[in-house]
């Protein structure tokens, strides 16, 4: 596949329509991965995420930035969300990222979630295979700005670093399930404002609690870090986390573990995907309508419908007899 | 699904209202665009690596500085040079009539001037994207 070569060899432009194409899906995309697979594998991936405003991006510039000053080169994913109602996105991350301009160990590419909910689009990951497998060393994943739900970047990445920022909520907030638990690093960032010494003690105290439940003292435990991203303070502390997460991961295997787990998911969504593209194909919209049809004039429900369409019972009752 | 169209809208150059590019990023979003918006103060050669790293399909220049004699024509040199000649340019502004003229003889494929509806605006996107 000609992209894909070009994309090895270093074309920025083949790189960058390889993206497009594994936005848009399809044959195509497919093809380009399955011959960047033998490449992938090498990258550090890292996620950042946390809610709107906390800094995200301007944390991810200056990240950038260090690991370019110490020699990695660095892919960037950043998403923003797609508007439910137009299909249309402003992608603004770029502006938060006008220090890493003219610097060929750096590619940037903004994403629009295009109807994915879990903080990244659906592609997501399929491009961040794409710039591991072009041999960029670590690549960083910026999450939308999520509320407390939206953990998919805990699958894309080796290394989730969790922004937050002094006054966003209580000490009850960080007790909750959900972002906090995917944390590895966590950064209280704009800790040049009142509050952050707080936020980070919560934060400190909320991670102690988790770590005397789960009893196991060889554990990672996300270090809290206070951040001025704008100014960079703080910054090289978060990277040094970030190189020694690595080297936790590695030692203990869970490297070699969450790759597993991660190619088990991407398998399953493939799988998916496939198969009910498969069945939708056999079936037809039609056969499908008369199913809503049935089931909402109570003659059937979604689970019998389920098992006569996948074959599992006779298709005796299909078509509405 | 049709394709999805993106498109970068940037000010080059060192004036600092963004507020029309900001009305036009939002119009196009609105059309259901995808656009890629990068702020104040970009140079020409922060401009064409954007577009490469995006592959975006258009790129929308907002300039008030009164330099869109140097600037314009070192983004399309800087598109050619990337291999981008086929992503269309659109410049909004005041630009007098003459420098319209030489503008898009280089290349620019609609200029937009002061108080253009955004009505407008993304129908002259829409049409040129669609490769009318």
């Amino acid at each position: 596949m000609d992209l894909v070569e070009k994309a090895l060899a270093g074309d920025r432009r083949a790189l960058a329509r390889l993206l497009s194409l594994i936005e848009d899906d399809g044959p195509q995309a497919r093809e380009a991965l399955a011959a960047l697979h033998p490449h992938t594998g090498r990258a550090h991936v890292v996620g950042v995420t946390g809610a709107p405003g906390t800094g995200k991006s301007t944390l991810v510039n200056e990240l950038a930035k260090t690991l370019r000053a110490q020699g990695s080169t660095v892919g960037i994913v950043a998403v923003d969300p797609t508007s439910p109602f137009t299909g249309g996105a402003i992608l603004g991350d770029r502006v938060r990222m006008r220090d890493l301009a003219g610097d060929p160990g750096i590619f940037i590419r903004s994403m629009a979630t295009r109807g994915s909910l879990g903080g990244l689009a659906r592609a997501t990951s399929d491009a961040v295979k794409v710039l591991d497998g072009v041999g960029f060393e670590t690549v960083l994943v910026e999450t939308v700005g999520v509320g407390q739900a939206e953990v998919d970047v805990a699958r894309t990445a080796h290394t989730v670093v969790v922004v937050e920022a002094p006054g966003l909520g209580d000490d009850v907030q960080a007790l909750k399930a959900g972002l906090l638990e995917i944390a590895d690093i966590l950064v209280v960032n704009k800790a040049d404002r009142s509050g952050a010494e707080q936020t980070a003690r919560a934060l400190e105290v909320t991670l102690d609690l988790g770590r005397n439940n789960a009893g196991d003292a060889e554990a990672w435990r996300p270090p809290v870090i206070k951040t001025v991203a704008l100014n960079g303070t703080g910054v090289k502390a978060v990277v040094e986390a970030i190189g020694a997460h690595r080297a936790y991961l590695r030692q203990s295997g869970l490297w070699d573990r969450r790759e597993r787990e991660r190619i088990r998911a991407d398998l399953m969504q493939a799988l998916e995907e496939t198969l009910v593209g498969q069945l939708l194909e056999r079936v037809g919209e039609e056969e499908l309508d008369r199913w809503v049809e049935r089931i909402a004039a109570r003659e059937t429900d979604v689970y019998t419908a389920v098992e006569s369409l996948v074959g599992l019972k006779e298709h005796s009752r299909a078509s509405g007899r | 699904m049709s394709k999805q169209y993106r498109v970068l809208i940037a000010k080059p150059g060192l004036d600092g209202h963004d507020r029309g590019a900001k009305v036009v990023a939002r119009a196009l979003r609105d059309a259901g665009m995808e656009v890629i918006y990068t702020g104040l103060r970009q140079t020409p050669e922060m401009i064409v690596e954007a577009a490469l790293q995006e592959d975006v399909d258009a790129i929308g220049l907002s300039i008030l500085s009164g330099a869109h004699m140097t600037l314009v024509p070192r983004v399309l040199e800087g598109l050619r040079e990337a291999g981008l000649e086929d992503v269309k340019v659109f410049v909004g502004g005041i630009i007098p009539d003459e420098d319209a003229e030489t503008l898009k003889k280089m290349g620019v494929v609609e200029i937009f001037g002061p108080g253009t509806s955004t009505v407008t605006i993304v129908e002259a996107f829409r049409r040129h994207l669609a490769g009318g």
